[in-house]
Order: C-alpha cells, then structure tokens, then sequence
C-alpha cells in the first residue's frame, strides 16, 4: 500500500497532491517523498483532497514534514482536508501548528493577488 | 564540526534478530522498560510474572478475534522474573498484543494462573476494546481489554509545568464525558477530551486554576450490571472508579478513541489547559482494580501474579478493604514500583500536574492489610525526584474504616481533602447549633488536623462528586438514589443537607431565595477560607442531580453538566466568579501558616482576629449561629501588605446588627458581597466596592454573608460619599 505523490509547479508554489491512506505503512515512504520538495524559503501547498484517512504516523508525518520546513524558512499549507481529517487533527491538536487553506484554486488565487 | 552535524546515523547491534518464533523475526528483548517499547525496527515486550511456569506473547491484527500468532518466551529472552523480547517488522498501529501466562491454580498459596486467558499488558499504553463510550462490545471476545502500542512522540511545543503554589489553587473537579456530553454544550465533540478543550474559555472566565478529572485511566463503564428500575435503561460505570488499565488514557473519553488517538487527544488538552493558566490534577485509584474478586473477570493482574498484585487472606481469599472485592497490594516492593511507575508515566508523558488518591488510607496498609507507621509507598512518592513538584492529595479514609484525616502519613508533601471542613460548613449553614466554634477552626485552615503542615494541607470543599451538589444541598433533606436500581439504599445517609422548607425543585420564591442565599453563603465560606478550596463542577450554576448523591452509574442528564443553566442561574455564576476573582486578589486569604491570633507585624490587629454580633467578642455558645472574622492584610502570604477583609456569616433565622472592628485611621470598611442581595448590588466590582453607609456596623440579615475589605478611603469615594443624598 503506497500514498501517490504528484507534484507540479504553479509559479513559485509547488503544488504537491497525496492520493490514498496515510497510515503506519505508508508514512514512511510519504516523509522520504516529501521531504527533498523543502527548500530554503519554498512554497508548498499540500493537497489533501484524495486523502480519506491520517493516522497517528501520518498525522507525524506531516508534523515532522511541518517542523523541516520552519527550520528552512519554508511554507507548508495544507488544503483539502475532508471534513474527518479535519476532525482528527482538530481533537488531538496537530491542526494548531499547521496553516490551513480551503483548496488549491483558491490558495494560488490568494497568492496570485 | 558544528552540532547539526552530530546526527546518529550508525545502526544499532541489537537492531537484527536473532531467533525466528512463529514466524517472527525476534531477539531476546531489554528488561526495562516494562510494557511495549517501539525500538529500531520493532518492539520490545517486557513483563513481570514471579510465579508462571511459561509465558507467550499474544499478537492479535486490530480487532481480530482470533490472534494473529503466539510467541513463547524462550528461557534464555528471561531475567529473573521479567519476560522480555524484541519483535520485528511489526505494523505498530494495527498490533494489539497480550500476554499468556502458564501457572499453578492453587488459590489457597494465592496462585490463580489460567493459561486459558489473554491478559492485558499492565503497563499497556493504550488499551483498545472500550474505543467508544457505551457500544455494546462483542461479550465473548477472548480478549476484551487489548493492550496496544503507543506513538508517545507528541509535540509538546514549550509546555512548561505551571507550578502554581498549592495554596493558590482553586480547584474545580470535573468528569471528562458529563463535562460536555450534554446537547446544550455546542461543542464539536461532545463528552470528549476535545469538548472539555473548547471549552476553557469558560473556564479561564470562571477563573479556577486547577482541573481536576474523575477517573481518566482505561475502565469499562459497562461493567455495571444493574438497571433503572424505572427506566429498564442499562446503568453504566460512569464515574470509572475501576480501573482495567493504570497507564492507558480512557478511550472512550476520546473523540478519536476509534482511531487510538487518545493519548494524542489527552495530551492536547493538557497542553492548552497549561496554555490558560490551568493545572491538571487526575483522581487515581490505586485501591482496587476491576478484576473484583474471586467471581471478578480475569483481566490482567490476577493472571500474571495474583499473589504479588492483590492483598490475601492467610488462606488465599481477597482481603476487602475498599469495598469493591480486592485490595491492591501497594506495599509489596513489585507493587510500589508499579505505582510510582504509573504515577511517573503520566507526570513525564502526559505533563499532569498532580494526583487525588482515591481512598488513599489504603496505600499504608501492609500486605497483610495493618495500617504501617510508615509507610514505604508513601514515603517513596513524596520524595520521587520526578513526582518533586505535582500535588499529592488524599483522600485520607477507605472503605474499611481507616480514617485519617489530619493524620495520614505525610512526610511534608501530602495534603488531603479535608472531609471534616465539608461536615462542619454544612452543619454550620443549615443552622444547626453548637457549630460556631468549628466553623472557625476551618475556615482558618483546620489548625486543629494540620498544625504544623500548613493550611495548604487542607483541601476545603463541601460538595464533590460523591453526594449532593450544591443546589441539592440546599434542595433535599434526604437522598433520592431509587434510579440506582438499589432501592435507594446506595449512596450516604449523613448529607447535613437542609431543603429549605420543600423537598425537590420548589416553585416558592421564599424557598427559591433562601436556596439561593444558601448556595452563597457556602460559596462564601469555602473562597474566604484558608486552605485549597475546591468546587465541584456546575455547582456554580446550581447543577441538581434531583437528590440523587450517588450518581455513579448515572450516564444521562442527572450528572451532565447543562449548559443552559450558565444563563439560567446567571446569577449564582456571577457571584462564584467574583469570589474566585476575590480569593486571587487578595493573599491574606491564602496564607498557608496557621492564624496564631498575634499581631506579628505591628499593625495594631492580630493576624486573624474573631467576632461577634460586638466587635472582638467572639460568642462560641451553643446557640450561637453568627461566626466573624477579620484577617489583618499587613500579615498577608508573603509581606505583600493586602487590605483588610471582614467575613462574617450568619446562620441564624434572624438578622444581625454587626458592630464592625475599627480601622486605622484613614481607612474604612467597604462592601464586596452580601449573600442577601441580589446580583449587580450583592457585589461589586474589585477594587471600587462602595463605601459602608453606616461606616461602624452591618445590617445582616437572616441565612446571610457579608464580606468586607478594609482599606484605605480614596478622595473620590469620599466625595461621593459627602454628596450621597
């Protein structure tokens, strides 16, 4: 079982859409994947749009994706979160350290003006 | 080479296994710690059993009912009577793993081993099988309780232990789930950690310090087989006082308990309760535990090592000294490590602040249940190096008779909750006679129990969770336990309850005041007190429980807290926040010294002084209802000068003319609170209470309190005061 990991440039946002289960399994692989996309000040929208579930690895996961990218100066926002992820990290406190945006039309809209 | 650079990146030795069991890559794990430990590349398994003839590591896929494989424990993976194996390649988040334990069933010797049973880790980090409050379970579920393996890696951010004095505490006890659970309270997750979060706010406005949470370690509250005989409805195990698992965060209470979130859920409350300005005290029941007796269901200890774990009669039957069927062994050298470990985990993982022993006079007994001079369990956690800073509170009485309030052994570090101060307050306040005199040794800290201890001994409350609430106080003569299911025969008899003219929910306005006035009067009392007052939660909205002061196993709106009352009793919220505002303004009432009735900063006034109808005539006579007290702000906690504070309460059915003690020159009595008056004029706001109209004396009426601040008289106020018509 793997998450799929696609990423495409929009500007200077790199736009990195995660498809299937974040789980004990599958957050390894996803970290690895992700991590080389943090960069000294980079932008980075995470879609979570095909994600159904995060466990507790995964929601580390993205916190220690999170945590890379204060350390670079990076910008991580997460968007598409349904609304039981959201649930999730709201009860056990991960959605505090994140940003949060709607989606990704949007959150490049928001950047674009 | 700079410290970024000193990444470990070398593999460890024992990250390789060495033997292959039942499929299993595995190598002979470390001994310490106990329980299931994520290591490089797997788990390590450690458990103590003196007594088995063999064991095997029981792994189960989540909610599998059958396991996934059993794992003996080689001889050689042993050390001394400790189990231990590291597994590999383990998916931790869909592992739930037990333990079977082979040995004599020999209950006279107190062996109990039943190679029959799956039995739960005790020192299992989270335990699954409970996930969500109430579902009907699958009953013949070969293993109920599953010990699962935890991600303690929580992000804890700069949480800090807030380390508030004891003395500076105001408590509120509450219950995770009737906190929120109730459809009025409009928060996301109801009856969860995550909806006892969202509401800190109201906290933080209420302005306690201190939460203090009924039972939050794994129980089961189906375990309670009776029914509402009314109602047919099935009667729950709501308060949790019967715990499965020591180190687990109660599932249940867990918005995301279905997902074994729960610790992650806890540990964020935690961290935003520190975030306010809150304390977090967890009510602990080390007395007992939900195996019961001999008819009790095998969980985990009595399989793993009856005889080590439960306190035996010479012939091998369960001595019961807390009255729910065992008795947990605390002073065995096995068992005291066991509790100071449970009692480390969750000041070091969880960041709690301290501990309510519940039925603590159970912790000095001896295995063979005599009450120990000294006590080595007690002794040991008053100076564990990790425990140094979290309060350890008392419930200084067991169910055997054992009661020690002002005497259980305290090595300069325990306080208690002061059962003595809720009797005599109660008494006080309904007006029964002969009571002045005690209403006065408690409310200056009960030097008579804690002479030499200090103030902060002494845990002052007058309603908790176990009998009335405050409203029923003052609303029932007598109990109304018969939704128990046990013909109201449960719960206490000796409540020094006064219903004020009408049993139950009165449409009177006479009644209606007079409870009202009562409540505040309590209130009064149990802020202006020195000592650790302690309010139970909804109190402060006039929360009834119909009479019911037993509500253990009530899971429905008897003991949730109804958050439409926040406006309904506006009033008496109000007031309670004022006196929590009051209590936090002024240092002189939270002294932890005792008064010694001397003026030991020359300011002319003993540091507490006593009253009566006359000034500095105290009347402790028999029919006496009227108690009063000034407290000398120059002798307040720490030399910070504090104004002076005048509380005087009457009892009796008749209102009192008080002479008022004369200040220095230049100052005069002002008017913080009168019970007898209505909200905005029964208080005013901190710092600009109005000037006495009559600067020497006090009319107090019948069932009534007064309190007063002693200060300076500002130009403005004296103006006014000249122009008042």
């Amino acid at each position: 079982m793997t998450v799929k990991v696609n990423s495409r440039s929009e500007g200077d946002i790199t736009v990195i859409a995660l498809d299937g289960e974040i789980n004990s399994t599958t957050s390894g692989g996803l970290q690895a994947q992700l991590l080389p996309f943090i960069r000294q000040g980079s932008d980075v929208l995470v879609d979570l749009t095909g994600v159904s579930y995060v466990s507790s690895a995964g929601l580390r996961t993205l916190l220690i994706v999170h945590r890379r990218a204060q350390q670079l100066n990076a910008r991580i926002t997460l968007v598409g979160l349904s609304e039981e992820v959201t649930f999730v990290m709201n009860a056990t406190g991960f959605l505090d350290f994140f940003r949060i945006g709607e989606d990704v039309d949007s959150e490049l809209e928001r950047a674009a003006r | 080479m700079s410290p970024q650079d000193l990444t470990e990146t070398r593999e460890r030795v024992d990250a390789y296994p060495t033997h292959r069991i039942a499929g299993y890559r595995v190598r002979a794990g470390r001994p310490f710690p106990y329980g299931a430990t994520p290591v490089p590349g797997g788990v390590n398994f450690s458990v103590y059993s003196d007594r088995a003839t063999s064991m095997s590591l029981v792994l189960f896929e989540r909610g599998a009912p059958e396991p996934a494989a059993e794992l003996p424990f080689p001889a050689e993976f042993r050390t001394g009577s400790v189990y231990a194996m590291t597994v590999f390649g383990l998916d931790v988040e869909n592992l739930e793993y037990g333990f079977r334990a082979d040995g004599p069933f020999d209950p006279v010797t107190g062996d109990r081993f039943d190679a029959r049973r799956v039995l739960s880790d005790p020192y299992a980090r989270l335990v699954s099988g409970r996930d969500v409050w109430g579902r009907e379970p699958d009953w013949n579920d070969v293993y109920p309780y599953r010990a699962q393996v935890v991600n303690d890696d929580f992000d804890w951010g700069d949480d800090t232990p807030l380390r508030i004095p004891t003395e500076d505490l105001v408590i509120y006890e509450t219950h995770v789930r009737g906190f929120t659970r109730h459809p009025s309270s409009g928060v996301t997750a109801p009856g969860t950690y995550a909806g006892l979060r969202e509401k800190i706010p109201y906290l933080r406005e209420l302005g306690v310090n201190c939460v203090e949470l009924l039972p939050v370690f794994e129980f089961d509250e189906l375990d309670n087989p009776r029914t509402n005989p009314v109602t047919g409805e099935r009667l729950h195990n709501y308060w949790g006082y019967n715990t499965v698992s020591f180190f687990a965060p109660k599932a249940g209470y867990a918005a995301t308990g279905r997902f074994g979130m729960q610790a992650d859920e806890f540990k964020s409350l935690v961290r935003e309760l520190h975030r306010a300005g809150i304390e977090v005290v967890l009510d602990v029941v080390f007395n007992h535990t939900a195996e019961g007796n001999e008819y009790g269901p095998t969980i985990s200890f009595r399989g793993l090592d009856n005889a080590t774990y439960y306190m035996l009669t010479p012939d091998g039957q369960y001595y019961n000294f807390s009255g729910t069927g065992n008795t947990v062994n605390c002073n065995h050298p096995v068992v005291r490590d066991f509790v100071l470990g449970c009692l480390r985990h969750w000041v070091a993982e969880y960041h709690i602040d301290g501990f309510r022993f519940d039925l603590a006079a159970i912790l000095d007994r001896a295995p063979d249940g005599t009450p120990l001079p000294n006590p080595p369990l007690l002794e040991q956690l008053a100076y564990d190096p990790i425990l140094r800073h979290t309060k350890l509170i008392a419930e200084a009485w067991d169910a055997a008779g054992l009661y020690q309030v002002g005497h259980f052994p305290n090595y300069g570090r325990w306080s208690e909750w002061n059962g003595k101060y809720r009797d005599a307050v109660r008494r006080f306040v309904k007006g029964e006679p002969g009571m002045a005199g005690e209403l006065a040794t408690r409310m200056a800290g009960s030097p008579d129990l804690y002479q030499g201890r200090g103030a902060a001994a002494s845990v002052n409350f007058i309603t908790a969770h176990d009998g009335f609430t405050l409203n029923d106080l003052v609303s029932y003569n007598d109990k109304h336990n018969e939704a128990n299911g046990e013909g109201n025969g449960d719960g206490a008899n000796d409540n020094y309850s006064w219903n004020c003219g009408e049993e139950g929910p009165s449409a009177s306005p006479h009644v209606r005041d007079l409870r009202m006035r009562q409540m505040k009067n309590l209130l009064a009392i149990l802020l202006t007190s020195q000592g650790v007052p302690m309010i139970l939660a909804g109190d402060e909205v006039g929360r009834t429980q119909l009479g019911n002061n037993n509500t253990y196993c009530q899971d429905n709106e008897l003991s949730w807290f109804d958050w439409g009352l926040v406006e309904a009793n506006a009033e008496l919220l109000e007031f309670t926040r004022g006196l929590i505002a009051f209590r936090h303004a002024h240092p002189v009432l939270r002294n932890t010294e005792h008064p010694r009735g001397v003026d030991s900063m020359g300011s002319g006034y003993p540091d507490v002084s006593w009253h009566g109808v006359r000034a500095w005539h105290p009347d402790w006579a028999d029919h006496c209802r009227v108690v009063a007290l000034m407290r000398c702000g120059r002798h307040a906690k720490g030399g910070v000068p504090d104004d002076h504070v005048y509380v005087a309460v009457n009892a009796h059915w008749e209102p009192h003319d008080m002479e008022l003690p004369q200040l220095p020159d230049g100052q005069a009595w002002h008017l913080f609170a009168d019970t007898g008056a209505l909200m905005p004029y029964g208080m005013h706001p901190l710092g600009r209470e109005p000037l006495l109209e009559h600067p020497g004396r006090y009319h107090l009426g019948p069932h009534s309190a007064v309190i007063l601040v002693g200060r300076a008289v500002s130009t403005t106020q004296a103006t006014q005061k000249e122009m008042a018509p």
